[in-house]
């Protein structure tokens, strides 16, 4: 079965009087361990898919299943718990709280659980160390650049060892180098910890990284194979 | 407590901000400590008082003599134990800036009817045989830096001319609401340099049962009834309580102040909590989608809210009980006994509590109903 399951999914979005309908029956599985590229244009529903993945939104009517469980059964409280331990998320920007330094960042995901101080400082400077940020731990935001800013993001992403790691536009504020480190970094995750990674990109250079991209048009989907891999 | 650092993370966000806020809550607390301590201080006067005592005045106003020969007719009644009398003696010392209370009392039944004015046998002795002694509460001797055996010089404002007095005797109140800030001496003194023999300001009665006060006080006041000089009796804690009424407008006055103030730090601390909250929408969502439920974080704001409001509450309430305690502060005789009590500490907490509600509620339940993918978009 696969890790994710998206069946028949509705979803529109009412503006004043307009109504947009950005998926009409989005059907879509996203295997176990795989490493996929989500690319389309500007409004054409990416950052939605993600964010209904992510239990973030509901569909209007359809469901998506992670790892068995039926997202948009959960109340409210249900689906944070949830989230914190399966998902792990990183926007484009603005992921880091600002007063918090790289460790207390990483470390956000662990105070939900029930970790001691010292398991979660192991955890966190491991995770800290699969980015190539050791030195780097008590930064702040303000003292890092843009790519290791993301890198940041990234541990915290997998800190919590969640089983799904989804990325909206990661690499959107990065220069071509930074970008490179941050998908070569989720290349890594996806093959040597065998991680399931869903990366939404317009870089066609990202997609390349990818296993598997899909094409996503005005909601509806168009696969093909990636390239590279 | 694991979020701690999360928290103080936030309110060092915006480090004068916080502190101002701080600040203001502990200035407002302090205020009302202060404001409150003047009220129950006033009702602690007015509720001192022995129930065993009676004080009779004239009639006509307490500023009027009685003459000092019911004094004999008094002690004959039945119930009455024991009978003293004092006099208010206006007095100015030095530059006259540092008031303090001055009475004339007869020595012996005074010092005997009021066993609250602790003094050394020895002193008490002293005071007895020296027609010109006196004795003065603990601070006043502080205050100008006297002596035993020091002369002290006093001009009369009511009985005029100057008043020198020897200090024999240094006494402490056992009752935080009896003043320490008074000079006593003797009526007899007071009544040879006059020329005026027989008259008392007021006379001062121990009755046996403090159930029979009413009929004992009609008694008193049926026997001078036709009198030239008739009486009002009644007990002393009647009496104390008549000083405080004149202090009634004071308290409403105070409580309303002491309230407006509260009032307006409410306000200044909601402002500072909303400004926080709202520059901070976007980090909300990304707790939120880390798994950060909406009551974790209704909790995060209300502990930042009660974080400042308990600190201000702290600093406010205990500087206030400390201060007052330390410069052992009465209003110069004033307000004896001035202590920032339990309840007042209590109560203040409780405003603090409210404080941190009425501040932190609305950030706390805009934080716990935010729509993450709203706000996200807002701020992408
Ligand atoms: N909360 C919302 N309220 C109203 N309309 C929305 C909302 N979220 C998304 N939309 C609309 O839904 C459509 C899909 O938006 P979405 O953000 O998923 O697109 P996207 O593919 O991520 O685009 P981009 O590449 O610009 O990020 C757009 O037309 C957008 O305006
Ligand atoms: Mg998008």
């Amino acid at each position: 079965m696969a890790l994710v399951q998206i069946r028949d999914v509705y979803k529109s979005f009412q503006r004043d009087s307009q109504r947009i309908d950005v998926f009409t029956g989005l059907s879509l599985d996203v295997a176990e361990g795989s490493f996929t590229a989500l690319m389309g244009p500007s409004g054409s529903g990416k950052s939605t898919l993600l964010n209904l993945i992510a239990g973030l939104d509901r569909p209007t009517s359809g469901t998506v299943r992670v790892a068995g469980a039926d997202v948009h059964a959960m109340s409210a409280a249900q689906l944070a718990a949830w989230r914190a331990r399966h998902i792990g998320f990183v926007f484009q920007q603005l992921n880091l709280l600002p007063v918090l330094t790289a460790y207390q960042n990483v470390e956000l995901p662990l105070l939900l659980t029930r970790l001691s101080k010292k398991e979660r400082e192991e955890r966190v400077r491991v995770a800290l160390g699969v980015v190539g940020l050791d030195d780097r731990i008590h930064h702040y935001p303000r003292q890092l650049s843009g790519g290791q800013e993301q890198r940041v993001a990234i541990a915290r992403a997998i800190v919590a060892d969640p089983t799904l790691i989804l990325l909206d536009e990661p690499t959107g504020q990065l220069d071509a180098r930074s970008s490179q480190e941050v998908l070569t970094l989720l290349q890594r995750l996806n093959s040597e910890f065998g991680k399931t990674v869903v990366i939404v990109t317009h870089d066609a250079h990202a997609a390349d990284k990818a296993k598997a991209v899909l094409h996503l048009e005005k909601g509806v989907l168009i696969e093909r194979a990636a390239v590279g891999a | 407590m694991r979020y701690l650092p999360l928290v103080l993370a936030n309110l060092g966000r915006h480090k004068r901000r916080t502190f101002l806020t701080t600040a203001s809550v502990a200035l407002a607390l302090f205020l009302f400590a202060s404001l409150r301590t003047v009220v129950t201080t006033i009702a602690a006067g007015a509720q001192f008082g022995s129930a065993r005592r009676l004080v009779a005045t004239n009639a006509t106003g307490i500023v009027f003599p009685l003459p000092l020969a019911y004094a004999g007719r008094l002690r004959a009644l039945p119930g009455v134990q024991a009978v003293s009398w004092a006099n208010w003696f206006g007095g100015r010392y030095g530059d006259g800036k540092r008031f303090f209370a001055t009475f004339a009392v007869d020595p012996a039944s005074y010092l005997d009817m009021y066993p609250e004015i602790v003094l050394p046998a020895d002193q008490r002795d002293a005071f007895l045989r020296e027609r010109s002694a006196a004795i003065v509460g603990r601070r006043l001797l502080d205050v100008f830096g006297w002596h035993l055996g020091q002369d002290v010089t006093l001009q009369g404002t009511i009985f005029s001319g100057d008043w020198t007095f020897t200090i024999r005797g240094v006494y402490t109140p056992s009752d935080p609401v009896i003043n320490d800030d008074m000079l006593i001496f003797r009526h007899d003194y007071l009544d040879e340099r006059m020329n005026r023999a027989g008259f008392a300001g007021w006379y001062i009665l121990r009755i046996d049962d403090p159930n029979n006060a009413a009929g004992i006080a009609k008694l008193v006041d049926d026997q001078f009834r036709n009198s030239s000089a008739p009486t009002k009796t009644g007990t002393e804690q009647a009496f104390n309580a008549s000083f405080a009424t004149m202090w009634g407008n004071v308290s409403l006055l105070m409580n309303t102040i002491g309230m407006a103030v509260v009032f307006a730090i409410l306000l200044v601390t909601a402002n500072a909590m909303m400004m926080s909250a709202r520059e901070r929408t976007g980090e909300v969502a990304v707790l939120k989608t880390i798994g950060f439920s909406d009551w974790r974080l209704f909790g995060l704001v209300m502990l930042e809210a009660g974080l400042i409001t308990l600190t201000g509450a702290v600093l406010g309430l205990g500087g206030a009980k400390l201060l007052y305690r330390a410069t052992n502060f009465n209003a110069a005789g004033f307000l004896p006994g001035f202590d920032v009590d339990g309840t007042t500490l209590a109560v203040g907490g409780a405003i603090a509590l409210l404080l941190m509600l009425a501040s932190g509620l609305v950030p706390a339940v805009r934080a716990a109903r935010l729509p993450v993918v709203q706000a996200l978009r807002h701020v992408e």
